[in-house]
């Protein structure tokens, strides 16, 4: 093989490997794209969601600022087996039983105006407390296999970051962090005792976009599958803006009125 | 030396067929899947409901001034809302893309038109927006760039219109952004909507579509919007009338406080009202007894209260 044959054919493996190679990486779960076997969720995250973040309610607000009045599903595709469940909510139930929390669960918790504070509680385990409710989600990234037990009204969440795809040899900054959450205690998606049940799932996506002005946002596009209560999956997006500091933070027990 | 031109030939061909940096497709009819604000999407807010808008002092006594029939004048019908009803209306998108056919490079995404609001381009190539000086048109211009898998837009050189149905206002003032990521089949967008005129902070909402090659796009192609203005009221053709509310006198400013129970102090807006911790002034809420209109449960094959009457039809 001539020395311009050699070359010739060593641009074209630069290229095939600088375009379509690269691009395989696509999205992937922890460790992917990171540097080796020390990459841990954390340090290989492509967005920052730890600090404080406050509920900013634009939208929903006669449903989420305040109880709702019993028998209104609006914006809820519910079954009839879930409207006959709502038409019988009893909040003093509730109490009586120590079920405050019904609402408060992880398929409603971030519709409830609250502030949440992001940390790592360990490499791979993201923690979001409310300060409403006082309740704290987990999510587990890499291998981690669920506990078993009771089910609980944060269930148990798995996640994975999702990143842009590279093209002509460059990443680009950013990325999203997708989650997975099952084996949840039966709850309400709304105050009002609109129900979920065991089976539901949740599956979230939380985005990170900087404003003009420098504000910082937190979306998060969020489906709630049920087909016990649920006639099609339940899809929200919500959102919160980052705060300079705890200040404002304000834990508040759970209120079932 | 073939092979080094058989080399650059692939070289050339990989570089043109890589997407930009990071670009999601954006192209298809999308779906509206959004399970939040069900009323106002469907039968519409209530004449005086500007819960959740950050109005300052001007923009509610805009909003007050505000009387639906204003839309039945001949002159007031094809006036369309700003690119910010596409996360407010109920309609699906209809998105393509249009490309400079020498150099096949990316010039605009485009979102088609529903009845009341205007089709918008986003310029892909780099112009620069308008003098400040420049006409306004309902669907402004707009630019857009990528920033990883997300969209950003900003758009200027909008109408002043409603910002919400019931006529809460917005300025030709304002400026707008919009941050459109797509997670598999789902497109989400939130919208940002600045206005020194009518708002004390920026509007923030969010919506989702599901991409569905049978959305409903309205009128048809969800391309254009043809408007047709008719005469619709008695009184609306004689020149001058213009309805309207004079200050103190709107006779809906109680009506949510009537059916709902809420303090008109939230029912008239303001960014105070926005965060969680307005509720501690709300401690004296109590809801109503039961849902008497628009109550969700529609098309389920069961008695529902639909329709305002109070009654399960």
């Amino acid at each position: 093989m001539t020395r311009v044959k050699r070359s010739g054919l060593a641009a074209v493996a630069l290229v095939l490997a600088w375009s379509g190679g690269v691009a395989a990486q696509g999205r992937g779960g922890q460790g992917r794209g990171g540097d080796g076997a020390s990459a841990t969720a954390k340090t290989v995250a492509p967005i920052d969601l730890t600090g404080y973040w406050v509920s900013v309610v634009t939208q929903d607000w006669r449903w989420r600022m305040v109880t709702p009045p019993k028998g209104d599903y609006a914006s809820i595709p519910i079954t009839v087996e879930a409207k006959n469940v709502g038409d019988a909510w009893d909040p003093a139930r509730d109490e009586a039983a120590g079920e405050q929390c019904k609402s408060y669960g992880a398929p409603a918790l971030m519709a409830v105006p609250t502030r949440l504070r992001i940390t790592w509680r360990d490499e791979n385990t993201l923690q979001v407390e409310t300060d409403a409710g006082t309740q704290t989600r987990q999510f587990h990234f890499g291998t981690w296999k669920r506990q078993g037990g009771s089910a609980t009204w944060q269930g148990e969440s798995t996640a994975e970051w999702e990143r842009p795809r590279p093209a002509r040899g460059i990443s680009p900054k950013g990325g999203s962090l997708k989650v997975a959450t099952r084996h949840l205690r039966p709850g309400y998606l709304r105050r009002n005792g609109v129900p979920y049940s065991a089976d539901a799932v949740l599956t979230e996506y939380w985005d990170v976009s900087t404003e003009r002005t420098g504000d910082q946002w937190i979306t998060i596009t969020s489906t709630v599958e049920d087909a016990k209560y649920l006639r099609e999956p339940w899809v929200t997006a919500l959102n919160f803006k980052k705060e300079r500091d705890g200040t404002k933070w304000d834990p508040t027990p759970c209120s079932a009125r | 030396m073939k092979s080094l031109k058989l080399g650059a030939l692939v070289v050339a061909g990989v570089l043109v067929s890589v997407p930009a940096f990071a670009q999601f497709d954006l192209t298809g009819k999308w779906a509206s899947r959004s399970g939040q604000d069900a009323m106002e999407r469907g039968p519409g807010p209530d004449p005086v409901d500007y819960l959740g808008l950050p109005l300052n002092d001007e923009g509610r006594a805009r909003a007050l001034s505000y009387d639906y029939s204003l839309m039945s004048l001949p002159e007031g019908q094809c006036g369309y809302h700003t690119p910010f009803y596409i996360v407010l209306g109920p309609f699906a998108l209809h998105i393509w893309n249009e490309f400079d056919p020498v150099t096949a490079r990316l010039v605009a995404w485009k979102i088609g038109a529903w009845v009341d609001k205007d089709a918008q381009t986003i310029w892909m190539d780099g112009r620069p927006h308008p003098s400040p000086n420049a006409p306004r048109t309902y669907g402004g211009f707009t630019t857009g760039r990528w920033e990883g898998d997300t969209l950003v837009t900003t758009t200027t050189h909008m109408k002043a219109t409603t910002i919400r149905r019931n006529g809460a206002p917005v300025s030709d003032h304002a400026t707008m952004a919009m941050y459109m990521v797509r997670h598999g089949d789902l497109l989400t967008i939130r919208a940002v909507m600045e206005d020194p005129v009518y708002f004390s902070e920026p509007l923030v909402r969010s919506r989702v579509w599901a991409l569905d090659p049978r959305g409903n796009l309205n009128l048809g192609n969800g391309v254009a919007s043809p408007c047709e203005p008719i005469a619709e009221l008695p009184r609306a053709d004689v020149a001058g009338f213009v309805p309207h509310h004079l200050p103190g006198q709107n006779p809906f400013v109680n009506e949510l406080t009537e059916m709902y129970n809420i303090p008109v102090e939230a029912v008239l807006g303001g960014a105070e009202t926005l965060y969680p911790e307005y509720r501690k002034k709300l401690t004296g809420y109590v809801p109503p007894a039961m849902c008497k209109r628009y109550c969700g449960c529609g098309g389920l094959g069961v008695p529902c209260i639909e329709d305002g009457s109070g009654v399960p039809k």
